[in-house]
């Protein structure tokens, strides 16, 4: 097993890569394509189920490294590995890639090949964005999860994609450049890409302030466009809505929050804490504001989008208020997110290929001729929502405990409003769309319920929710033991390059 | 003079031999028979032109004819780049001229002839030799950029090119002259070894600036611009897929050595001057870039905007900066010939499909071909495992190296101003065709053996440089050495001296 666990990220993040590769060369035909993503996106998830098992909870530093030069000069290392911190993120898009694939089943009716492959490489990159411990990969990947999405927003848009498509690269690509200079600036200064160096080093006080400032605000900035943290959310709306199910489903809010974490709270402490109170007063505003203009929505993809903004805004709280409790919370509720979007993406896809419409109003009644549809999406709102022995409410209740206790009361108040503002249009959302009289159109129709396809999705993603809201303790062990550099007394275990040490001596020497 | 003074000059030789060989044969035909082979021929020798620049990577560095002509792994880097454009423009050539096209010969014997003299404008380091290679390139891209005869832009194009770029030559002209005026030299290391104690400093910065405007005007950096858009729009693809990268890799290569080999010591001048041309070009370009409908003239505008991002490379120190360069330069020029390879397909060798909105859909009507232009467009973004990133990060990471961190924020944001433009083109690609649309049912062409090879090729070369850029940076970075380059801190006295007349070993 040994070989294995030396080799199972790069599997991860090749297995994805050589199915597009596959379904690129053999012809457009039927279904070929789809059952070829399907295969693919099940050994993929399989290989990550690999990282839990083997994971030793407790060790510090990464599992399952893989530390290989890759260009030797700028220095950039093939470096990859998980902790607490990714290992469950890594597992996570492994379970979304096939419930991506089931739910693009029907909807994607043409161009099935380009659309699996991208939709294939677009797993690799977010593996890859996991994964990555040097900078430049983890850059390279960050950058390259833009492009299959952009693409597939483009070819399969709903109303104007092209249009959509531009709005979401440019809003995530734009920042992305100052993130460059930012990386490169560090190059300069330390000479290494190397996450684990860069994290002493900065930590060491080797490099000046003043630049380190800017270049933390560089890095933060690109994580809070992708996100969304308020005010810089207007691509997400117009993402959700002209984006196919299972793209949406996929992207949203992990690759930000998840950077935010890594390459913003770990590896610049003393600069998240200088910007901390402002991110609270940001998130605070978005979690009121994402929910407020939620509650207002008529297409319900829009109502998702402003919810998303609400409820990844309350994550972000959890991670910059700076205490334990809180960034457990935030990691978990990151999870969490991830399998309720799921299922609710796969949901308003199965009404939306059936109905054809995603405007609120025109629905009604919808459960007495979809009763197992209308049956998840009770489950999934209300795990939305926070309610207890449901998987939302862990993660909320550790968040906005620890804002209570650790922050603010006044912003944790304000935070909690939101809670009941999430009950108000997630409730209303599942009025509207299933109770009440049966409307023109959906009388008109013939339903239909839940395929078998839809079905194998929902009905584990739902067994998900209800395990996670009832025993977090799966998951949390090795979040909390493996996530916390300065818990467990984390250090690097490489070797120092010769700049990194010359500057910790210089540090030394000036002290 | 010796015998081996000849195998310095190889590659030159056979491209020569070529051209007169395929402008004989073309004379000697009747009208009647199809003039496609001739294309083979110049396909080979390009093909033996580069087999002959890797084999002068035996000989030792140093120069011939009388110190005029050097070799060196920095002047075999830029021919094998140059041979490789050249053979891929031809390849494209070969399937996309129309059968029965006036004068093929004629088109393959001039690009020929224009390889020789950008092979000669890397290798020189005499500035007659320089003036006279330019010139050679020169002529050759002036006539092709007329080729089309029959429309109306093409000699508009054609006159347009060369009463510009014969004010540039101008303009560098004079600039040699006053340098000779000043050190008695035209020798690169010569004129570098005697710079530093020359009397007259006002003329050597004239000289300098002077030599500068007619190099920048061929590399189409702005503000030396205005010619490029409608020199593209008017000359046929291909051309341009030529035009675009070959002269621009040998004139860049021609900027490294005046700048970093002959005049290192006025650094404070000219740093200043590229910085200042860089931020223009990028800014120009892409803003310009945005505003176009037709492909080729926003293409165009994208070509000043690299430019721009090549001379932040200049920014970085000694060899950092010349190795970014150089990469960057091999990297455009596979991502830009091989979009031009796409254009010329998609649009047709006649450009009756020229606008943005004439290639909505190509990626349902020809999976392949949006596919391709999807992937060079990404590429030209500069998205990371493709060449174009990897050429932008070099040569930033040599202006944030060389302390130009404004620079490279400045080049950064552009860059991502202009994915606006390049993603516009590759969402109209890959959005559904417009069934009421009679323009998006005109059949693509077949792509043929030749094309493919072309395509393939520049492919092949833009995922490799962004995948395992290693082997090409190391190659760049020999290049860099070679170029003499004086420490950066060291006083003005101690430039090398250069290694004349060296006999080489056999």
């Amino acid at each position: 097993m040994n070989a294995l666990n030396d080799s199972i990220l790069t599997l991860i993040l090749l297995v994805p890569l050589a199915g597009a590769a596959l379904i690129a060369i053999l012809p457009d035909r039927g279904k070929l394509s789809a059952w070829i993503a399907l295969l693919t996106a099940l050994v993929s998830f399989g290989l990550t189920l690999h990282l839990p098992a083997h994971f030793v909870v407790g060790r510090p530093g990464f599992q399952f490294a893989v530390n290989s030069p890759w260009i030797q000069n700028p220095a950039i290392f093939y470096h990859v590995g998980v902790d607490g911190l990714s290992l469950w993120l890594v597992v996570l898009t492994g379970l979304l890639a096939p419930v991506g694939v089931l739910a693009s089943w029907n909807a994607i009716k043409e161009r099935r090949k380009l659309y699996y492959a991208l939709f294939m490489v677009q797993q690799t990159a977010m593996f890859g964005v996991f994964i990555s411990l040097d900078l430049m990969v983890y850059y390279g990947f960050w950058e390259l999860s833009l492009v299959p999405m952009a693409i597939i927003i483009a070819m399969y848009g709903r109303k104007d994609g092209p249009k959509a498509a531009l709005k979401f690269f440019l809003f995530t690509f734009i920042p992305s450049a100052p993130l460059l200079v930012a990386i490169l600036w560090l190059y300069a200064r330390t000479g290494t890409f190397s996450f684990s160096e860069l994290q002493l080093l900065i930590a060491s006080g080797a490099l000046p302030a003043g630049p380190l400032f800017w270049t933390a605000l560089a890095f933060l900035f690109a994580f809070a466009v992708k996100v969304p943290i308020f005010p810089l959310h207007g691509w997400l709306a117009e993402t959700f809505s002209e984006a196919p199910v299972a793209l949406a489903m996929v992207v949203a809010g992990k690759l930000g929050l998840y950077s935010m974490l890594r390459f913003h709270v770990a590896l610049f402490p003393a600069q998240t804490r200088a910007i901390a109170p402002l991110l609270i007063a940001l998130t605070v505003i978005g979690i009121l504001y994402g929910a407020c203009l939620a509650l207002v929505q008529r297409d319900f993809w829009r109502l998702i989008a402003f919810a998303t903004v609400s409820h990844f805004s309350l994550t972000t709280l959890g991670i910059y208020g700076l205490t334990l409790t809180g960034r457990d919370g935030a990691i978990y509720q990151i999870l969490n997110q991830g399998v309720i979007e799921g299922a609710l993406f796969v949901l308003l896809g199965v009404l939306e290929t059936r109905y054809a419409s995603s405007q609120i109003a025109s629905y009604g009644g919808v459960a007495s001729k979809l009763p197992r549809t209308a049956t998840f999406f009770v489950i999934t709102a209300l795990a939305m929502v926070g309610l207890p022995m449901l998987n939302g409410f862990v993660g909320e209740f550790m968040i906005l405990s620890s804002t209570f206790t650790g922050v603010s009361r006044g912003w944790a108040i304000a935070a909690a409003i939101s809670v009941i503002l999430g009950a108000a249009y997630m409730l209303s959302l599942v009025q509207n769309l299933f109770y009440g009289p049966e409307s023109n159109m959906t009388s008109s129709k013939p339903g239909v319920d839940l395929n078998f396809g839809e079905l194998a999705v929902l009905a584990p993603l739902a067994v998900l929710m209800l395990v996670m809201g009832l025993a977090p303790s799966i998951w949390m062990q090795s979040i909390e033991k493996s996530a916390h550099p300065t818990q467990t007394g984390w250090t690097t275990t490489l070797p120092l390059r010769a700049p990194v040490a010359n500057a910790l001596k210089n540090t030394e020497a000036g002290q | 003079m010796n015998p081996y003074d000849n195998l310095r000059l190889l590659p030159e030789i056979i491209l020569t031999i070529t051209g007169v060989i395929v402008m004989l044969i073309d004379a000697t035909l009747a009208t009647g028979i199809a003039r496609r082979p001739l294309g083979w021929i110049a396909a080979i020798g390009t093909t033996a032109a580069l087999w002959a620049s890797l084999y002068q990577l035996r000989l030792p560095t140093g120069t011939a004819y009388f110190g005029t002509v050097e070799t060196s792994p920095f002047t075999v880097f830029f021919h094998v780049l140059i041979c490789g454009i050249v053979l891929v423009t031809i390849l494209l050539a070969l399937d996309t001229l129309p059968e029965d096209s006036h004068h093929q010969g004629e088109y393959y014997a001039l690009v020929s002839f224009g390889a020789v003299g950008m092979c000669l404008l890397t290798g020189a380091v005499e500035l007659l030799v320089v003036f006279i290679a330019l010139e050679i390139s020169s002529i050759s891209t002036y006539v092709l950029a007329g080729y089309r005869k029959q429309t109306g832009k093409g000699p508009e194009a054609a006159i347009k090119y060369f009463l510009l770029g014969s004010f540039a030559t101008a303009f560098l002209l004079y600039g040699i002259a006053l340098i000779f005026g000043v050190t008695g030299s035209t020798q690169v290391y010569e004129i570098a070894h005697r710079v530093p104690a020359a009397q007259n400093h006002t003329m050597v910065v004239t000289a300098l600036v002077l030599m500068l405007v007619g190099i920048l005007f061929k590399v189409s950096a702005a503000p030396f611009h205005v010619w490029t858009p409608d020199v593209y729009e008017g000359a046929p693809s291909p051309v341009v897929a030529l035009l675009s990268t070959a002269p621009k890799a040998a004139v860049f290569a021609l900027l490294l050595r005046v700048v970093y080999e002959m005049l290192p010591t006025l650094r404070s001048v000219w740093s200043p001057l590229l910085w200042v041309v860089a931020v223009l070009s990028m800014t120009v370009g892409n803003l310009a870039a945005l505003r176009q409908e037709n492909v080729k003239r926003m293409l165009a505008y994208s070509s000043i905007a690299h430019a721009g991002y090549l001379l932040a490379a200049f920014a970085g120190l000694g060899t950092t900066g010349v190795a970014a360069a150089a990469f960057y330069i091999a990297a455009y020029a596979a991502m830009n010939v091989g979009i031009f390879a796409v254009v010329t397909l998609a649009s047709g060798y006649d450009e009756h499909l020229p606008l943005v909105r004439d290639f909505r859909g190509l990626l349902y009507r020809s999976p392949l071909l949006g596919s391709l232009l999807i992937f060079f467009l990404i590429s030209l973004v500069g998205i990371p495992f493709t060449g174009g990133f990897f050429g932008k990060f070099y040569s930033f990471s040599a202006a944030v190296g060389g302390g130009a961190v404004v620079l490279a924020i400045i080049g950064l944001l552009n860059s991502g101003l202009a994915s606006a433009y390049y993603l516009r083109l590759a969402f109209a690609a890959a959005q559904r065709p417009d069934d009421q649309d009679a323009r998006s049912r005109v059949p693509l062409p077949q792509i043929g053996i030749a094309v493919g090879a072309a395509l393939l090729f520049t492919v092949g070369a833009t995922l490799s440089l962004g995948i395992v850029p290693g082997d090409a940076l190391r190659a760049a970075e020999t290049a860099a050495h070679t170029l003499q380059i004086p420490l950066a801190d060291d006083t003005t006295t101690e430039v090398t001296l250069p290694q004349q007349h060296q006999q080489p070993q056999p």
